[in-house]
Formats: C-alpha cells, sequence, structure tokens
C-alpha cells in the first residue's frame, strides 16, 4: 500500500471504487487494473484534480484507451498530441540519448585487455584497463582485446600427426604452441584472421624445421633445438606479416616413431643394451686376465730373487719338495732291471683309468726314465 | 509554433528522413576495408583508403566520406591480409613420389578497384579473388614441385621451392589487384596405402640395419678388448720370465707337475696316474746311493 503514490490513497477515490469486488476495494494493483474503468491512474471523473495535475502519462494512457475503443478496430493508440505530448516525447527521447551515451561512451577495459579506438572508422589509439570514457558510437567505437592472456594451440586437436623428418622418415608428432597479443593494432587491422593465421604458421613453421632435422634427433636431443628454431621462424613470419603477435614458446609434447614401428625402434635398443653388455664381459675377462698375469708375474719374481742368492740350494729344494708332492699322490712301480715292463702287475692302473691305453706307457717324468 | 512542426509525427518523420539520408551520405570507412565508389556502376576517383605499403594504421584514408545518395554506391573490399588455402593436392615430383601437399597463400588486395573489375563482383570481392588464386596457386605448386626430387621439400632448398611458387603466383596475383605476402606448404605427405607402407618399411629395415649394426660394432669392440687384455697379459709374463730364461723353465716345469698330477691343492687331475720309474731315474739316485 505504502509504495502507491498519494493521490491513489485517498479514501474518496477508493470509496467510489469498492462495490466492485473484493480486491478492489483493498486498493489492490492487480485487481484494481484488471478492467479499464477501475483503472487506477485514471483521473476519477468526480474525483479531486486540484493538487495533483493529469501528468503527460496520464494523458498518454488516457488518449490511448480513449482511441482503442472509439476506433472501432483501426488498431494502435493515437499519438498525444499538445504540449504535455511535446513534454513526454522529449522524456521518451533524453532517456534514448541517455542510454546510448552510458552504452556507448564508457567502456569497461578488463586487466588483461586493451581498447583498440577508431574514430569514425580510423585507428586513434588504445584504451588501458579500468573504466574509459570515450565519444559515443557511431563517432567511436571500441574493440575489446585480450594482450596480456597467453593463448594456447594445440597440434593436433586430438591425438598426434605423422610428418616428414629430413631423412624421409615418419614422425608421430604433437605438439603446443602458446602465443600473446603484442600489438592490439595490427592484430585487429593488419590480418583479416589472425588466429587461424597463427595456426597455420605454427604448421608450416614445425614442418619446416622438421624437414631439415633427422629422426634420431627429433626423438631423442633434438628436441630443445626444434623447439627454439620453430618458435623463431614463426615469430619472422608472423613478423613478416605484421599480425601482432608475440609466440611465447612452442613445446614438443610427443615426438616418437610410428606405432607400427615401435617394435624395430625396441630392438635398437635392446642391440645397443646387448652392446654394451658384451663390452662389460670383455673388461672383466680383461681384469681378470691381467690380474692373473700380474699375480704370477710378481710370485716369480719373489722365487727368482731368493733363487739368485743361492741358486743352487733353491734349485734342488724346489725339486725335491716337488717331486716329494708329486710322489706322494701317485701309484709307483720302480723297475730294477730294463725290460721288464709287461709282466709287471699294472691292472690296478687300469681300474682307475678304464680303457685307457695310456698308463703302461706314460713315460717316467724325468727324460732318464725311458733308457 | 508552426503546426507542423508542433506534431511529433512530422518531426519523427522527418527525422527519419535525415537518417536515411545522412546514412545514403556518409560511409565510415574503417581501417579494415577500402572502398570502391561506382557512380552508376561506373568507377569514380581513387578507391578510399587504398593499401599502401609502409602506410602507418591512424593515417591511412579512413574515415567519414560523402557521396551522392541513391546514385554512388560503394564497393567493399578488405584490406587485410587474406588467405587463400589449399588443401590436399596431389603432387607428383620428379622422382615420381606422389605427395600430398596442403599450401596457402596470404594476399592482400592492394588495388580494390582492379579487384572488383576483374572479378566483375561488388560484393565478397575478396572471396572471389581467392577463389581465383587457389588453382593458380595448385598450378604454381605442381609445376614448381614437379621440377624438384621429393628430398628437396625435405631440405633447406624448400624454402627456395616456396619462393619459386610464390613469384609464379605473384605474376597471376597482380591481374586481381592482389599481391602475394607469402605461400607455404602446410604439410607434405606421403598419401596412405602403399606410398606409407613402404615409406614404414624402409625405416623398419632401416631400425633393423641399426640394430645389427650396433650389435656387431658391441662384439668388435670386446673382441678388441680381450686382444688387449690378452697382449698385455703376455707382455706382463715376459718381463717377469726373461730375467732367467733357464729359471723360469725350472719353475714353470715345477708348477706344472705340480698341477699335472693333482699336487696343487686343486681338483683332481682328471687321469688319476701311475708312475713307472727306471733305475736310473734322477730322482732316484740317492735310492740307488749313487
Amino acid at each position: 500500500m505504502t509504495f502507491l503514490p498519494p493521490w491513489l490513497r485517498r479514501p474518496p477515490i477508493l470509496m467510489s471504487e469498492t462495490p466492485r469486488g473484493p480486491w478492489g476495494g483493498g486498493g489492490d494493483d492487480g485487481g484494481a487494473k484488471d478492467n479499464g474503468a477501475r483503472n487506477p491512474w485514471a483521473v476519477p471523473p468526480g474525483g479531486r484534480k486540484s493538487t495533483a495535475k493529469p501528468t503527460a502519462l496520464d494523458e498518454f494512457l488516457k488518449r490511448a484507451r480513449g482511441g482503442g475503443s472509439g476506433g472501432g478496430g483501426s488498431g494502435g493508440p493515437q499519438f498525444p498530441l499538445g504540449a504535455n505530448a511535446r513534454n513526454l516525447w522529449l522524456i521518451g527521447v533524453g532517456v534514448i540519448v541517455a542510454v546510448w551515451l552510458i552504452f556507448t561512451s564508457f567502456h569497461q577495459i578488463g586487466p588483461q585487455q586493451r581498447g583498440v579506438v577508431t574514430f569514425l572508422g580510423r585507428y586513434s589509439g588504445e584504451l588501458d584497463p579500468g573504466i574509459r570514457l570515450t565519444l559515443p558510437a557511431p563517432l567511436v567505437s571500441v574493440q575489446k582485446v585480450d594482450v596480456e592472456a597467453v593463448r594456447v594451440d594445440e597440434f593436433p586437436r586430438d591425438g598426434s600427426e605423422n610428418v616428414l623428418t629430413g631423412d624421409q622418415n615418419i614422425l608421430d608428432l604433437a605438439y603446443t604452441v602458446r602465443w600473446r597479443v603484442e600489438n592490439p593494432r595490427d592484430f585487429v587491422f593488419e590480418i583479416k584472421d589472425p588466429v587461424e593465421t597463427v595456426r597455420a604458421t605454427a604448421e608450416s613453421a614445425m614442418r619446416a624445421v622438421l624437414a631439415t632435422t633427422t629422426l634420431n634427433d627429433a626423438i631423442g636431443a633434438g628436441r630443445t633445438t626444434i623447439e627454439a628454431r620453430v618458435t623463431q621462424l614463426m615469430q619472422q613470419i608472423l613478423n613478416d606479416y605484421e599480425a601482432g603477435v608475440r609466440v611465447q614458446g612452442v613445446s614438443i609434447r610427443q615426438a616418437s616413431a610410428p606405432a607400427s614401428l615401435i617394435d624395430d625402434f625396441n630392438a635398437v635398443t635392446a642391440a645397443q643394451q646387448e652392446a654394451v653388455g658384451n663390452l662389460n664381459n670383455a673388461r672383466s675377462y680383461s681384469q681378470q686376465v691381467i690380474a692373473r698375469a700380474q699375480g704370477e708375474a710378481a710370485a716369480f719374481d719373489k722365487v727368482y730373487e731368493q733363487y739368485r742368492l743361492a741358486p743352487e740350494v733353491t734349485r734342488r729344494r724346489m725339486y725335491y719338495e716337488t717331486m716329494e708332492a708329486v710322489l706322494a699322490k701317485t701309484d709307483k712301480t720302480i723297475v730294477e732291471t730294463p725290460g721288464v715292463a709287461p709282466i709287471l702287475p699294472l691292472d690296478r692302473a687300469r681300474r682307475l683309468t678304464e680303457p685307457q691305453t695310456a698308463a703302461p706307457a706314460t713315460p717316467a717324468p724325468t727324460p732318464e726314465a725311458g733308457r | 509554433m508552426n503546426p507542423v512542426m508542433r506534431n511529433p509525427v512530422t518531426i519523427g518523420f522527418a527525422a527519419l528522413g535525415a537518417a536515411i539520408l545522412a546514412a545514403a551520405t556518409f560511409a565510415i570507412v574503417p581501417e579494415t576495408k577500402q572502398a570502391v565508389v561506382l557512380r552508376l556502376n561506373n568507377p569514380v576517383g581513387q578507391p578510399v583508403n587504398q593499401y599502401q605499403p609502409g602506410q602507418v594504421i591512424g593515417r591511412t584514408g579512413a574515415g567519414l566520406i560523402a557521396r551522392i545518395p541513391f546514385i554512388d554506391k560503394i564497393v567493399w573490399v578488405d584490406k587485410r591480409v587474406l588467405d587463400a588455402d589449399l588443401d590436399n593436392t596431389l603432387v607428383l615430383s620428379t622422382d615420381q613420389l606422389r605427395l600430398n601437399v596442403d599450401a596457402f597463400a596470404r594476399f592482400r588486395i592492394v588495388d580494390p578497384l582492379r579487384a572488383v573489375t576483374s572479378t566483375g563482383s561488388t560484393s565478397n570481392t575478396e572471396e572471389r579473388v581467392a577463389d581465383q588464386l587457389r588453382p593458380l596457386l595448385g598450378t604454381a605448386l605442381r609445376n614448381e614441385l614437379g621440377k624438384v626430387p621429393f628430398s628437396v621439400l625435405l631440405s633447406p632448398e624448400r624454402g627456395r621451392v616456396m619462393d619459386a611458387i610464390q613469384a609464379s603466383l605473384q605474376r597471376d596475383a597482380r591481374q586481381y589487384g592482389a599481391t602475394i605476402v607469402d605461400v607455404r606448404i602446410k604439410h607434405a605427405d606421403l598419401p596412405d596405402g602403399s606410398p606409407l607402407e613402404s615409406a614404414l618399411q624402409r625405416m623398419r629395415t632401416a631400425r633393423q640395419q641399426e640394430a645389427n649394426t650396433i650389435r656387431a660394432q658391441g662384439q668388435k669392440q670386446a673382441q678388441i678388448v680381450r686382444a688387449e687384455a690378452d697382449a698385455t697379459a703376455a707382455k706382463v709374463y715376459a718381463e717377469a720370465f726373461s730375467k732367467d730364461a733357464q729359471f723360469y723353465d725350472f719353475y714353470r716345469a715345477m708348477q706344472s707337475y705340480r698341477h699335472t698330477f693333482g699336487a696343487d691343492g686343486g681338483p683332481q687331475p682328471e687321469g688319476s696316474t701311475s708312475i713307472i720309474m727306471g733305475r736310473d731315474n734322477a730322482y732316484l739316485e740317492k735310492f740307488n746311493n749313487r
């Protein structure tokens, strides 16, 4: 109730309309409006018209209603006329102009954005972040461009693609390009479709670089070089276009042999492992052989040192010690007279070394034995 | 106040009329467009905001222009760098390799009047120029790539090939009022099927060859290392033993007996031993009390 204008709340007016129904009596807006005759805005014929003069709006509505009923289906309300109508028009136009000014003169530029301003179509400057004021459209128009935001383009859009390398091999490749707008003016005015241009440039640059790279480089150690070269080449091409774009970086997400060749590539790795393994074995053999040689040489040196002090004695001692050790472990037969060998009981020896015929013929350890 | 002016309907209509007249008279030429003015289909004067090399944006011909309403017609032509994309062109190199090539040409319409007259269009001039350039690009691509072997495409020469394509296309583009900014090969792929398969097969055999080479090289290295070790050992032996060859002979003989007859504490020798000694045996010298 309280939001209704004072003249509506006046009891006489309400009184005059009470008999119409339960809603009308409460002065309820919805109830009061559903019949033209009870329209609360309408100035009641017998009501008081001293304090509140009929406003232009009242006038308009009244005439509209009158026109609609009187026209008999001519359609559309009549335009208000007269001095009050002029006011009405001025207010309407004023509101429209105000809205227009607010919407086209104030520009909210985000912190990552710049506004590119054109005055009657001609570039006239840039707007920094914040709320900025310009002349209204169509004199001035502002286009917002994200400059700080780093844009990320992935190639290819899904999975990976085959690329030919310089040694005519095929590489499974996926990579990402990061870039941002450096010069919003060029970005807006120099190239028709800058985003697509950056994409096409990236593909072209990547393949141009890979065409001069070997497969092994691309798969292995050459990645960072390739990334740097693609970044540089892209930047150079885009500068030629005056695209106003700064390439932040290119990163290779995947560079590998085609899936069907994985086994063969693994075989190469296996062969490398095998080769290294072989070499390791050889090295360990080498260590053993040399160490043994050194050991034996050192042992001989030690003995020889002593031998030189007393050659004859040492020689004899060594001889007897050796013979002792050797003969203690063997079966011995001493033949007093030459020529009796065949009748000796040699079966013991035969028993030990089954079919060997070597035993009887075994010569004595010293050259004298045969004689 | 006269009655006409008092009537808002009249004012409204007048305003509307004025607005229409203004819109028909004045036109805003944006930075991104060039305008060709046709007076009853006859070009008048120079195109507005025509591209000029080295022009600074903000000091171009963009801005407000006036024309004779309803008689002059403006044809808009894009001023920016445009793009003519060519997808999946089959190219045959001199060594008879088939290649699927995606390429693009970046161009700019520098003579909008010529672009309009040569394409005979008053709308979408850029697209029509691109449509005209596309087959020309295809032809230039086939001609230039047909002159070089496949391997050139995969080498630093590639840039030169693209320059040649650009030069050849530049001549054709001029008649459409366009200039080629750049020509680039986006993709150059082997077509699916047998060319791709045979390339993969070649890669496979190359890998196998590499694996075998690595293995053989490894074996060679190992053999060399072993031989070097043997040589070093021989040298060490020789240095030590050549001090007294006679004593070495004796010393080594003693070692050898011990080993052969299983007296050196090592494993039993393979054949067990039985020794028959004559009475003249040197060892039995004292046995015989000589």
